[in-house]
């Protein structure tokens, strides 16, 4: 496998349970203790009732694509031979929404509402990035 | 305390705009403030308060307003701030300096925003824009790993929702893009003086993120703008006609601005509207914080001149554009003229109220309605600027 080139996301203390669920292949969220909302990325403190007592739960990894759009310019050199790609926000259904990419859709198939899956890229050995399929 | 015409704007200065490069950003902010207070026939003796808007490129180790301060050589401030609600901060400050003047604690404010973002060309020109760069700084780590940079990519997903929801159409967005072109053609300061653009010209230019091709996407600009604000009385007495300030009002929703593709307009425009005593009916010309094509038409919505999901029909029959039943962006706005942030919108304001649009001007503007927004619809500012007291 050659390096990879795209941007590698920086480990923070506060998404690390994230990161290490993802390792594990599977998708976790913040879930709050005051109000029982999802929410990603992780916050501190709900927004909703302001509850700062939380905890990461597994979701089922269904969702639906929320919106999207198509890059096309060169950001960064790791995506230059990739554009136009898609970015999607992904609604799940637990509610909370998570932006990622979609795996074997091409960027003009893309709709909103598709229902999606999650699926996990190992791309580098201590980061594991969350993707999502078509399940139609 | 009746703050409807309790002060004016009495003084307007614009520097040259675009790829210029005689100045960096503070060297802008000085020559807008300067030209602002010689059109009012002021000098900076006159000045006891400033308040500043700077743009990306201002890096003076957080001096801000208090490093210009230093740099102009104002000696007599009671009031300076550095002031940041995004692409609302224009219409904020005024709102400040007007809550200053009204209350007694300052009594002339000079409110100025200057970037200079672009570098002159290089000998070898490598590389994309300067915008590029500066967006890419927005990327967060996760949203990078997809390939997510920058302020275009956020604003084309609530757009591409608004598309989804009520099938508004790159058509619609380049109404908007067109009317505004034909605006700027008529305004020598505009970047885009002079230049046509047809829709045909809009649907070949390229994609940026879809769904918004180049012609969709503000400007990067490098200059000036600053208003001098006085009370209504003083500007009586001064070199130009005074712009009153009718109304006045701020919004800032938060929330996910995807779900409810709504912006504070109405938030904002229900006090300003309120202190200014008017309705929709009352609007000569309309200058809206035009970063995007998609924000005018979700403006065109928000403060009611159609209703939710029918911006994109209302804009694509041309009353937009000159001549048209509804003026909006008279100078050619960010995507035509230049990227002053909110200065843009409140500049043209003036102007129009002032009779000054020369080739442009809206015959009879009395009433205009100034907006600006920002943090993806979720910082929003609103003005209401006249002719008379």
């Amino acid at each position: 496998m050659s390096a990879y080139t795209k941007p590698i996301p920086v480990i923070t203390p506060e998404m690390r349970p994230f990161y290490d669920a993802a390792k594990r292949h599977e998708l976790v969220v913040q879930h709050c203790s005051g109000c029982g909302a999802h929410r990603f990325p992780a916050r501190g403190i709900c927004s909703h009732c302001l509850s700062p007592e939380s905890s990461w739960v597994k979701v089922s990894g269904e969702g639906e694509v929320f919106s999207f759009n198509v890059m096309h310019q060169i950001y960064h050199p790791g995506f230059a031979t990739e554009v136009p790609y898609a970015v999607v926000v992904v609604k799940l259904a637990e509610g909370a929404k998570i932006t990622s990419n979609l795996v074997g859709v091409k960027p003009h198939d893309i709709t909103i509402g598709m229902p999606v899956r999650v699926m996990f890229e190992d791309i580098i050995e201590h980061v594991t990035l969350p993707k999502f399929r078509s399940v139609e | 305390m009746r703050l409807k015409s309790a002060t004016a704007i009495a003084g307007l200065g614009i520097t040259k705009q675009g790829k210029v490069y005689e100045h960096n950003q503070v060297g802008f902010a000085i020559e807008a403030i300067k030209l602002a207070l010689d059109d009012a026939g002021l000098t900076r003796a006159d000045l006891d308060g400033v308040l500043l808007n700077p743009g990306l490129s201002w890096t003076d180790g957080g001096m801000g307003a208090f490093g210009l301060q230093q740099a102009m050589g104002l000696h007599n401030l009671r009031l300076a701030h550095t002031m940041n609600a995004g692409g609302a901060t224009a219409g904020a400050m005024i709102h400040q300096a007007v809550e200053a003047i009204a209350t007694g604690m300052a009594t002339t404010v000079a409110c100025v925003f200057s970037d200079a973002p672009l570098k002159p060309p290089a000998p070898k020109a490598e590389g994309k824009s300067s915008g590029s760069a500066a967006a890419y700084a927005f990327g967060r780590g996760l949203e990078a790993a997809y390939g997510q940079f920058g302020v275009n990519a956020m604003y084309a997903l609530v757009a591409q929702r608004h598309m989804h929801l009520y099938g508004t159409t790159n058509d619609h967005l380049g109404a908007i893009a067109v009317a505004e072109r034909q605006w700027a053609n008529k305004n020598p300061q505009a970047q885009f003086y002079d230049t046509p653009m047809t829709l045909d010209d809009y649907r070949r230019s390229r994609w940026i993120v879809e769904p918004f091709r180049l012609f969709d996407c503000c400007l990067v600009s490098n200059g000036g703008v600053a208003v001098i604000v006085t009370s209504a009385e003083r500007a009586r007495d001064l070199k130009r006609p005074p712009v009153y300030i009718w109304g006045m009002g701020q919004g800032h929703p938060g929330g996910d601005p995807s779900e409810t593709l709504t912006s504070g307009a109405p938030l904002a425009k229900e006090q300003a509207f309120t202190m200014a005593g008017i309705t929709l009916g009352d609007i000569d010309v309309v200058e809206l914080y035009d970063c995007y094509t998609f924000t005018v038409l979700v403006c065109l919505e928000d403060y009611g001149f159609c209703k939710k999901g029918e911006g994109g029909p209302f804009a694509a029959d041309g009353k937009l554009a000159p001549g048209g039943a509804l003026p909006v962006n008279t100078g050619g706005g960010q995507l035509s003229s230049f990227y002053m942030w909110g200065m843009t919108p409140v500049s043209e304001g003036v102007i129009q109220i002032r009779g000054d649009g020369g080739a442009r001007q809206v015959p009879d503007a009395k009433v205009a309605l100034v907006s600006g927004n920002g943090g993806i619809l979720s910082t929003h500012s609103t003005l209401v600027l006249a002719n008379e007291p």
